[in-house]
Order: C-alpha cells, then structure tokens, then sequence
C-alpha cells in the first residue's frame, strides 16, 4: 500500500502571536515550529500503523520553504520513510492544493491522508480541493480508517454521532482525534531520520486570495467576580447582564 | 450578482448551519441590490425557516445527496444555472467537504470559516484558532465563503422563497454511508450547535462525580464537554473533548469547572460569547480570558448553581 500523508508546519500552540510589516505578515521570530497537530497524531501516526500492519511505504509531502525541514524530519523520526517538499511557500489554499495534487498524481497513492485542519490558518479545505482535483472520494473529519484490499472503512464525524463510510482507493480523508493515538519518536527512529530521502521540488504557482490585514481581538475586559456561597448572584448577572441564559 | 447557498438537511428541513448560511448570503445579496439562492437536496417536509431568512428562490434537487462529489457538481450547476459568482456553505463537516470542491470547479478563491460580511472588499476569518483575525481578499472574478457556525445570526425576517425543482447530472457516488453511530443517546444538542455547554476538567478528580456537571448542564439545557485529559484517561468521551486538538466551539454560554485553561484549551472555546470559570485556584489562567469567575470548590459550587436555576425555572 502506497500512503501519502500531507504535513504542514504550524506554530507551536503556546506561541505568543504577533504581526509585523503593517499587520500584513506573521511575526515569526522567537517562534518554535511544530508538525501541526492533526496531521502528526492522527494522519502520519494512522498511516505507519497501516504500513506495520499491510506493509506498503509512507511518504510525506510538505508545500514550504527550506525552514520546514526539521518539522518533516520529525515526521520522518516517527516512521515516514520517505519526504517531498514543495519549495513554494505557501500563502492561499487552493495553491496548496493545486501543488499537493500535482505530486499525488505522479505518485499514484491508495490513501492521501491529510489533518482536519492547520491550526494556523484553520482553513480546514485544502483536502477537499485535493480530493476534487484528483476526482476521488473524501472523507471529512475521519475518526478511525480500516483498510482490506482496495475497499476502506472509514468513520467520520456528523452530526450528533459518527457516520461509518465505505470507500474504494484511491481517496483522500482529513483526520480528527480518535483516528491514532500520539507517538513520540525513540532514539533510533531520530537517528535514521537524518539520512531518509528528503526531495526537494520547485514549481510554479499563484494564489486565488491575499490576507490585507491581520488584527488581534480587542482585550477582553477583567473578569468579574462571584462570591463562591452566591451562586444566585451567577445566575443573576448571566440572565440580566450578559443576556446569556 | 446573486449569492447562492448550498444548504445541508437533517429531518427534511435546514440545518442550523445552514440557516445561518443562508443568512448571511442573504444580507450579502441585498447589500449589492441582488438576490440570494439556496440549493437544498432530498425529501423536505419544511421549508419556512429558509425562506424566512431572506432568500428569494430555493432550488430543489429531489434526491438525497450524501457524497461529497456529487454535491459539488449539483451546487456547480445551480451557481451556472443562476449565474452567480459568489457562493455561501457552512464551516461544518458538510460545508468544508463540499465548498472547497465547488471552489476547485468554479476556479474561485475560497475563504473558509468567515465571520463577517465582505467590506472594502475583504473578508474577515479568524485565525490562529481564534487568536487572530485576518481580512482577506480574493482575486479570482468568483468567490466561494464558508461561515463559522454561531458568529453570524440566523435571520428570519425574509418573506418567503419560492421553491422550484432542480436537476442536474451528478455521476456515480464514490462516498457510500453504511451506517451511523448516535453519540448522545440523552437527546442534548450535539457539541459544535450547543448554544450553552458545562464543561469539566482534571478537578472533578474522576468520571464518578461527572453527576453534578451533568446535573447543571440539564438545568440550563446545556451540552457538556471536557477537557483533553479528562478524555484522553477515559473519564468521558472522546467526542467531548474540546480545544486545540479536540472540538472547537462558540456557544453563547460556557462554564468552565475544574479546568486550568491552557492555551490549548482555550483555542477551542475562547470565541465563546460569555465564559464563566469555576476553579478553587485565584491563580488559575482560565481567568484571564473568562467574563465571570468564582473562586471555589466545584463540588460545592456546581451543585448549588443547579440549585439556584431550579428555584429559577419552578
Ligand atoms: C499540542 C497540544 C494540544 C493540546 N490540545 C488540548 C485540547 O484540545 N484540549 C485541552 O483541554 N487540552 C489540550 N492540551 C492539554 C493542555 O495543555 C492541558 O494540559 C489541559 O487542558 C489541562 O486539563 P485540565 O485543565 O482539565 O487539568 P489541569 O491542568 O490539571 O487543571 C485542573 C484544574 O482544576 C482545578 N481544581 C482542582 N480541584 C478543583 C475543585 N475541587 N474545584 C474546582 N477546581 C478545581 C485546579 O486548580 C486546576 O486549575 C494540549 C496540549 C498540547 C501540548
Ligand atoms: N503547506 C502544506 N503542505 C502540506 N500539507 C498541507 C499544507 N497546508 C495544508 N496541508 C494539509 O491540509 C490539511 C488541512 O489544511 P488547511 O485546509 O490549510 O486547514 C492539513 O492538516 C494538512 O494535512
């Protein structure tokens, strides 16, 4: 089985965040870059458990400049055997989507596991653009995958419960909590990270949206204090003040 | 330029989400002087509440749609037959599977997870899990926004749609449903929809003294949630845990008991409307981002504020 799993590099999440340039850009620096959560604990960590157990190869695929390298050694660390990164840095969804889709292409994976959404931009849609771009299925916040020949099960967040789908391979899911528990790399998965093939690509690309401006929320006012043998008090203030109950 | 609305179902009406979607095309229609559109599929048995929002024609597709594919190509082709450049989905499971796969078709800029309507020609979203906004604009001549459930109201002022049927060529189905597995058997209103939730955390020290946050939450008609650890040792379901890594949520109401408020958990409920913290730590960080605050015991507090909304409510 040939998986593909689409890391992205996400701010650590304790990160304080700030913008410079006119609040048009990121301010990154003192910034510590992390594997976005959804796409390291549930996408990669699914994909190398099916690999134990059917065999086959995980490679991942990461739209970004040179600065994402160590995220994708991570990757590698937990048990990806190989990487491709796209040299483009990435500003607009459907961008990455077009680029993501033209390297799965080539490739030709069963399952293009992605994560339900970046914690940054939390877009939550370059899977399904991917999905579309490829004509194969996709399956949206999936919480657990089985696989048996070319015909997966798969359950996906709904409304009120879960829905249990069947798809044929080739497709593409987005992966949410419950899919795989979190690993944490051992020595020897660090050390042979540092010689797996790592494959840099140039392309060209253009993005369909532009962030003009970015503005921090205003400062929430200081919270007001109940006396703890008042809850009356509580309930008061959240029916006539906050209009909330 | 008219606005169309690609509306998800649940028991032959709208969803939730999909009002507000509808809501918002709607507004967004009349602000340029033009007409929203929905596009609804399967079996409907009601259909006020979308045409009280404001939209002035509702496109009906007879069957039911559940692949992801097949809906972009009807919602396509609804944006072709009403010759419209700008297209509304919700920012749920439904909305985020079928919205980008419309955009990739109409060769539009998509915007996910909007907040606002368009002004000077951007659009805000929040990002950073809500940490941030961001205005964005679009450069394609089509566009294609998501909205974030609970930040744009549901209107209900419109006077009425009518409802034409609609048809179109949609392939085979590649996403095929075999079942479904109801999370809630109790009846309380799925977590991302909740307007109230009670939520708890590693203070209520195990899953035997869950009574009393569920005690509070069915007073109010609330939801509860919880944090990550609590779900991750067992104490509740996963499908309760809210945050970076769990849900993301924007309820009116969120109580918060026993919880330290980590930044993690705070980026999946600091968008909520109002946040009241319990916690028998003064110095807990939860305070920092919450409207009101009681320092105190949990399992005396709780109790006593179910207590006080009986009394309320009798
Ligand atoms: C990458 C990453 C992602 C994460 N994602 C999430 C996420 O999605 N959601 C999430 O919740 N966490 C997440 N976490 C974990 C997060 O950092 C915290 O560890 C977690 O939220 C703490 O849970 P807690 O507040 O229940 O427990 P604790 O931090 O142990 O806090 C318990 C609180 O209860 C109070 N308390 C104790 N007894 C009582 C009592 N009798 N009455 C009232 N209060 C009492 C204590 O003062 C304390 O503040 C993530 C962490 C990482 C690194
Ligand atoms: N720059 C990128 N490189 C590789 N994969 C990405 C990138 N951006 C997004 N993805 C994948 O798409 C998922 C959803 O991203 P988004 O739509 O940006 O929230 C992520 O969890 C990743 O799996």
């Amino acid at each position: 089985m040939k998986l593909l799993v689409c890391i992205s590099q996400a701010p650590d999440t304790t990160s304080r965040i700030a913008f410079t340039n006119g609040n048009t850009e990121f301010d990154s620096s003192g910034v510590q870059y992390i594997v976005n959560p959804y796409d390291e604990w549930y996408a990669l960590v699914r994909a190398i458990e099916l690999k134990e157990k059917h065999g086959g190869t995980v490679t991942t695929l990461t739209v970004g400049e040179a600065g994402c390298d160590p995220v994708i050694r991570k990757a590698l660390a937990i048990g990806a055997d190989d990487a491709i990164r796209v040299d483009v840095k990435p500003t607009d969804a459907m961008q990455v989507a077009r680029l993501i889709a033209d390297q799965a292409r080539s490739g030709g994976y069963d399952i293009i596991l992605c994560g339900k959404e970046t914690i940054d931009h939390n877009g939550a849609v370059v899977p399904a653009m991917v999905a579309e771009m490829l004509d194969c299925g996709f399956v949206s916040n999936a919480t657990h995958l089985d696989v048996a020949g070319s015909q997966a099960t798969l359950k996906r967040e709904a409304a009120g419960g879960e829905e249990v789908v069947g798809i044929e391979c080739p497709f593409v899911l987005s992966a949410a909590k419950g899919m795989a528990e979190q690993r944490i790399p051992n020595m020897r998965g660090i050390m042979s990270a540092r010689t797996k093939p790592l494959a840099v690509e140039s392309a060209e690309s253009t993005s369909a949206t532009a962030i003009s401006q970015f503005t921090l929320p205003p400062e929430k006012g200081a919270c007001k204090m109940v006396d703890a043998d008042r809850p009356e008090e509580l309930i008061r203030l959240l029916r006539e003040e906050a209009k909330a109950i | 330029m008219s606005v169309l609305a690609i509306i998800s179902t649940k028991n032959g009406a709208a969803t939730k989400a999909g009002l507000e979607a509808a809501s918002y095309a709607s507004a967004w229609a009349r602000s340029t002087g033009d007409e929203a559109v929905a596009i609804i599929a399967g079996p409907l048995s009601n259909l006020d509440a979308l045409g009280a929002t404001g939209v002035g024609r509702i496109l009906h597709y007879a069957e039911e749609v559940t692949d992801s594919g097949q809906w972009a190509k009807l919602a396509t082709a609804a944006t072709e037959f009403v010759g419209s450049n700008a297209v509304v989905a919700s920012h749920d499971p439904f909305g985020r599977a079928v919205a980008p796969r419309v955009a990739v078709r109409l060769e539009a800029g998509l915007v996910a997870g909007v907040t606002e309507l368009p002004k000077n020609g951007a659009v805000r979203k929040n990002v950073f899990s809500g940490k941030a906004m961001a205005d964005v604009e679009v450069s394609t001549e089509k566009s294609v926004y998501t909205i974030t459930p609970n930040a744009f109201g549901i209107s209900s002022d419109g006077e009425g749609a009518s409802t034409e049927s609609f048809s179109a060529e949609l392939g085979a189905a590649k996403e095929v449903i075999q079942g479904f597995e109801a999370a809630s058997a109790d009846g309380q209103v799925p977590l991302p929809e909740a307007d109230l939730v009670v939520s708890a955390g590693r203070g209520l020290k195990g899953p035997e003294n869950w009574g009393i946050v569920e005690d509070l939450a069915q007073s109010l008609g609330a939801t509860t949630a919880c944090s990550r650890p609590v779900s991750d040792i067992g104490w509740r379901p996963h499908h309760e845990h809210v945050g970076q890594t769990g849900i993301t949520i924007r309820p009116n109401l969120y109580i918060a008991a026993g919880i330290s408020g980590a930044i993690q958990h705070l980026a999946g409920v600091n968008q909520s409307k109002v946040i009241v913290v319990i916690n028998t730590d003064p110095e807990a960080p939860f305070f920092k981002a919450a409207d009101y605050g009681i320092v105190g015991d949990a399992f005396e507090v709780l109790p006593k504020l179910t207590a006080a909304i009986k009394a309320l409510n009798s």
